[in-house]
């Protein structure tokens, strides 16, 4: 039987129940924190290409002179990373999706919100080979010249819209959701404010993204 | 007789819990203003399907008829809503009636929405006022509040925001928006802040909160009305800082 008394405190539940909370949360800080901040810091790292090849290969050695940048990488990236993509994997594999029968927007954006994690995950696998682990075993340099190598095949190149669309977008939408997963957005006023605001962030980095694609060919 | 308009129906059903589904058609007379639960009234009494053969007559739940009980919940051409509020005329035919299968289906469009009760004692929605001695009126609550706790009291347990969710599932532990949303609602209430704790810890538990996915289903198909949504999202910041603050107290 359930107590129906007043009690001072409530009897806290052992932290195990808590994980899925707790793990939630950290997977909403993780994208937006670390990994959001540097998407966009990558991006506008990769705009310098539409300034030229020397531009961009200036601001390459410039990051690349950052002390102690692996760690960094590691700590800042890879590990909010390989958490924010696992524990995603795990989330979409238990939902299951109605967008057949509820073709509401917001039911759409849960949809695709769970498609562009997973391609984002497959580019982001295969972009870290190409440009950050094939150069260190390979010894190559990381230059405008190399990337350019990459992008004039067609395929990859258009798999890299797709992969930067799809990142942009899982990005700005997590934005939105994350704004009612901390409680910010209550109503439904300010979350349709939010998600116009989230579309004007997805517009302008995706435009930057693609038009900064396009600089390397 | 023959020139007369029918209402073609094609049914999903069940004939035991541990039995297959299957679909059955049927053609009944066309009267002006039905709903769905006239339509499947008329198979009540007169239960023989398309192809004329005597069947057993499909089962379903209601009692209201005016959208206040909750019992008549299916999914109507795909869409989960209340069968009585649901006018035949308005819908595209045959009229495709299905069972809530996020729920366990008893027989044919019957369900049992047990979880959902189970789930109203876990956020302890009630208000405790027995106590061993007498503890006086309770303070009062402005009619800006009443207003806003009236919306949540309307929910009548019918189950559509769960089965519109997409993170109600088998696979998932989600207790589901509805008991969420009746969890602001106890925890608003002057005397049911007293308890307010102890409803927050099933919200930030393994059933609670994390598991809402922002698809925002829930809101649109329920048929009360109820700002579901905003209820979740004032949790999120409730539970957040709950489950913060308790921590750092440890």
């Amino acid at each position: 039987m359930q107590s129906n008394s007043l009690t001072a405190d409530p009897q806290p539940v052992s932290n195990n129940i808590r994980k899925r909370f707790v793990l939630s949360r950290l997977h909403s800080l993780a994208g937006i924190v670390p990994l959001g901040i540097f998407m966009v810091e990558h991006l506008l790292t990769n705009s310098t290409a539409l300034f030229g090849s020397e531009k961009y290969n200036e601001q390459i050695h410039l990051i690349q002179s950052i002390p102690f940048l692996p760690l960094l990488e590691i700590f800042l990236v890879a590990i909010p990373l390989i958490f924010h993509a696992g524990y995603g994997i795990y989330l979409s594999m238990i939902s299951k999706s109605n967008i057949q029968t509820y073709k509401y927007e917001r039911n759409r954006l849960f949809f695709f919100q769970r498609v562009t994690g997973i391609t984002t995950l497959v580019f982001i696998i295969y972009h870290v080979w190409s440009f950050r682990l094939a150069p260190v075993f390979y010894g190559t340099e990381i230059n405008f010249d190399l990337v350019n190598s990459h992008l004039e095949n067609v395929f990859i190149f258009s798999f890299y819209v797709i992969g930067v669309v799809g990142a942009v977008f899982h990005f700005t939408n997590g934005i939105r959701t994350g704004l009612i997963t901390w409680g910010v957005t209550k109503g439904p006023a300010s979350q349709r404010i939010a998600q116009k605001i989230c579309l004007l962030f997805f517009a302008v980095f995706g435009v930057l993204g693609v038009a900064s694609l396009f600089a390397f060919i | 007789m023959s020139s007369e308009k029918v209402i073609r129906l094609k049914v999903k059903r069940k004939d035991q819990m541990d039995s297959e589904s299957y679909w059955e058609e049927f053609a009944i007379p066309y009267r002006p203003n039905m709903n769905v639960i006239s339509a499947l009234m008329e198979i009540q009494r007169n239960p023989i399907n398309a192809e004329g053969t005597q069947v057993r007559s499909v089962a379903w739940e209601y009692n209201c008829l005016e959208e206040v009980c909750g019992a008549c919940s299916m999914r109507i051409n795909g869409k989960v809503r209340q069968a009585c509020s649901t006018l035949v005329e308005k819908l595209e035919q045959p009229i495709q009636l299905e069972p809530m299968e996020t729920f366990p289906v008893e027989r044919d469009l019957v369900v049992d929405r047990q979880r959902m009760f189970d789930a109203l004692q876990k956020i302890k929605g009630w208000i405790p006022i027995d106590g061993t001695y007498a503890m006086g009126s309770g303070p009062l609550i402005s009619s800006g509040e009443q207003q806003e706790a009236y919306k949540f009291s309307t929910c009548m347990t019918c189950g559509c925001c769960l089965d519109a969710c997409p993170n109600v599932n088998s696979g998932s532990p989600f207790i589901g928006p509805q008991a969420l949303a009746q969890t602001k609602y106890f925890n608003m209430h002057p005397t049911g802040k007293l308890t307010k704790n102890e409803r927050l810890e099933v919200v930030i538990g393994d059933e609670g909160i994390s598991n809402c996915g922002n698809s925002q289903n829930c809101v649109e198909v329920c048929p009360k009305d109820i700002p579901l949504t905003t209820a979740l999202a004032e949790l999120n910041h409730e539970a957040n800082r709950y489950a913060l603050w308790s921590w750092l107290k440890k």
